[in-house]
């Protein structure tokens, strides 16, 4: 009988989560299986139950403590139909939409300044002990500054519309509990016109690793896929609200505006047993061939256009590239997400000076219901929550598709691809091997499960095993 | 003429919906509602980058957390900054958020980590195990006092 290995990549580093990459090798070191595991079981959607629906969009918050804004807001929606509010006010929607720019724009900077660009600027292949965001701070100070200050604008914007970091309240079932006073409009306009020049700055850095990469980012865990997201009514670019569109990898239709709340007439999930994270699809195309990806890079192959000038300008660059089809490249995230960068600050501006953030008209009730479905673009991709709520107004039934979800079936894809090419065949693996197989996790910026984080783990373990379950060699790295 | 406070922050961090791993923001909780003069607290899901601008702010900080293990009811040291490997949002240590603000921001402010024991971690539930509960009592009194006092030079 051959011999296989089993390489065990666990947890990833630089991954928001804890998740696992098993490739397995025959005797000859050729890859015949490469897997992307996630470790720890979510029992969070049973945990929701019996709790009362007003409490849900800060008890989601507990599930992620990277995006906990994107689950309040999608929470919020959904509990805004149970409360029967058809339209929020003016300063509710805006004040959500302020508080989810804030996210995004947060979420991207430090995936983009601290996690990846070590990778980008360093080389894949570099030492470990350079291609970290210490090697960014000595080489590009300045870079790391902007990264930190930039975050923390984000947050900013988030701790104004939501409160608290940790116990967000903002956004309540019919809109939003507070307004944005003068004083602090006016602290985050002080700032904008920098947060403006940093994000075109990252946005050139991003777009010129592309450009003067373009041979591997064309090769490396590229593979044609569907994508999906929400689209506003007219096509553009709405991190907020819209209906459903999805295409397929020519760029063709396979779905548009539809109606998020009745996504479960286009979506459905697949269960597989070696891993706890589902495999969602589009029913009509069958579970074989219907996965789609979702996040900056399909955003940027769904849209027709982007509402704010510069994000446009820079979308039609990005679009140029493909000649207008569908960019699949997986290193194409990292531009696609500084796109989402600036327009989230172009936005930031436009609302900021908006008087409605001002407004005392908060709240809208309306009949009750028993079912809500909230969607959102978050800043991994598409989030849908859906809930069911008795009459006595508990949570009876919670399912969501979150992001990283969505991905699970392309970041396996690029597992498997990017082993394929790096490692197969090779006598032996290095760590430059294996790092190319988390650069490609890594594009996805996956937030793989909100895992405890209390004093005293490892991020990064790499085990190899021989076919009969024998570890053959152990490496890891402390912090 | 006496001197000026010291400017401290206090960090409670972890998740609060995943049973002992809400140890620290509970206790951030707890220190906020004293309202020390010249004291900032605050609670978050973990460390961010970001924290390094913070700290850089102040002339103390503590950082505390749940420890899976370790002595009970909990541990309390100096720290100083240390540069990993590895960064990632779930797990930037407090040595290394120190890192950060010696780095970015030339900070040289001294920290602590307070470590206080936790028992369940596997689940989603938003309350503390009894035993948890006992050493969150037991570090609010040794903070409130140390705090108080403002004298950092006899730790624990």
């Amino acid at each position: 009988m051959a011999k296989t290995k089993v390489i065990e990549i666990e947890p990833l580093s630089r991954v928001e989560g804890h998740g696992k990459v098993s490739i397995h090798l025959d005797e000859h070191n050729n890859v015949q299986e490469a897997r992307l595991h996630i470790v720890e079981f979510r029992g969070f959607e049973r945990f929701i139950r019996g709790r009362p629906f007003w409490e849900v969009p800060v008890i989601v918050q507990r599930l992620c403590g990277i995006c906990p804004v994107s689950h309040q807001l999608a929470a919020a929606k959904a509990m805004d139909i149970i409360v029967g509010a058809k339209k929020l006010t003016p300063t509710a929607e805006k004040i959500r939409r302020l508080m989810n720019y804030g996210q995004i724009m947060q979420s991207h900077v430090l995936h983009f300044f601290h996690l990846c660009s070590p990778d980008l600027l360093f080389g894949f292949d570099a030492d470990p002990e350079i291609r970290n965001v210490f090697g960014i701070i000595k080489k590009m100070p300045d870079l790391a500054v902007q990264g930190v200050m930039m975050r923390k604008y984000g947050q900013e914007i988030i701790r104004a519309t939501s409160g608290k970091k940790i116990h967000g309240t903002g956004a309540v079932p019919g809109g939003v509990n507070k307004n944005l006073s003068l004083e602090e409009r006016d602290s985050f306009l002080k700032d904008i016109d920098q947060m403006k020049k940093w994000a075109l700055g990252a946005l050139t850095l991003a777009k010129n690793y592309t450009l003067e990469h373009i041979d591997t980012v064309k090769e490396f865990a590229a593979f044609n896929s569907s994508h999906l997201s929400l689209v506003r009514e007219d096509g553009a670019l709405d991190l907020y609200h819209g209906n459903l569109r999805a295409i397929d990898a020519g760029g063709n239709i396979i779905f548009d505006q539809v109606d998020y709340k009745k996504f479960n007439d286009y979506i459905m999930e697949e269960v597989r047993s070696w891993s706890y994270n589902k495999f969602p699809f589009i029913k009509s195309r069958g579970h074989i061939d219907g996965w789609y990806r979702v996040g900056p890079l399909s955003r940027m192959n769904t849209v027709g256009f982007i509402d704010t000038p510069v994000a446009q300008k820079a979308l039609e660059e990005f679009k140029g590239l493909t000649k207008g089809k569908p960019n699949h490249m997986s290193l194409a995230y990292h531009w696609a997400r500084m796109i989402e960068v600036l327009h989230c600050v172009e936005k930031i501006e436009e609302l900021l000076n908006d008087p409605d953030l001002q407004g005392s008209d908060l709240i809208v009730k309306g009949d009750r219901t028993e079912e809500g479905i909230g969607v959102i673009e978050a800043p991994r991709g598409t989030l849908f929550h859906h809930y069911r709520v008795n009459e006595d107004g508990q949570v009876t039934y919670c399912n969501l598709i979150v992001s990283s979800t969505s991905n699970n079936e392309a970041m396996n894809r690029a597992v498997t691809k990017v082993a394929h090419d790096h490692i197969s065949g090779k006598p032996t693996i290095t760590e430059a091997m294996l790092n190319h197989v988390e650069v490609a996790v890594r594009a996805y910026d996956p937030c793989l499960s909100c895992a405890t984080h209390a004093l005293g783990q490892m991020p990064l373990v790499i085990e190899m095993y021989d076919v009969h379950g024998s570890l053959l060699e152990r490496k890891g790295k402390c912090v | 003429m006496s001197n000026p406070l010291p400017k401290i922050l206090f960090i409670g961090y972890g998740n609060p919906g995943r049973l002992d791993d809400g140890l620290g923001p509970a206790l951030a909780a707890r220190i906020e509602a004293l309202s020390l003069k010249g004291m900032t607290v605050e609670a978050d899901y973990q460390l961010a980058v970001e924290n390094a601008f913070e700290v850089s702010m102040h002339d103390i900080v503590i950082f505390a957390d749940a420890a899976v293990r370790g002595k009970a009811p909990f541990f309390f040291k100096e720290i100083h900054p240390r540069s990993p490997l590895t960064l990632g949002s779930h797990s930037v240590s407090p040595e290394a958020v120190l890192f950060f603000a010696e780095r970015l921001f030339h900070s040289s402010t001294r920290a602590y980590v307070l470590g206080i024991r936790g028992y369940e971690f596997n689940g989603y539930n938003e309350r503390l195990s009894e035993r948890a509960e006992k050493n969150l009592e037991e570090a609010f009194q040794f903070v409130a006092k140390l705090v108080q006092s403002g004298n950092f030079n006899n730790t624990y």
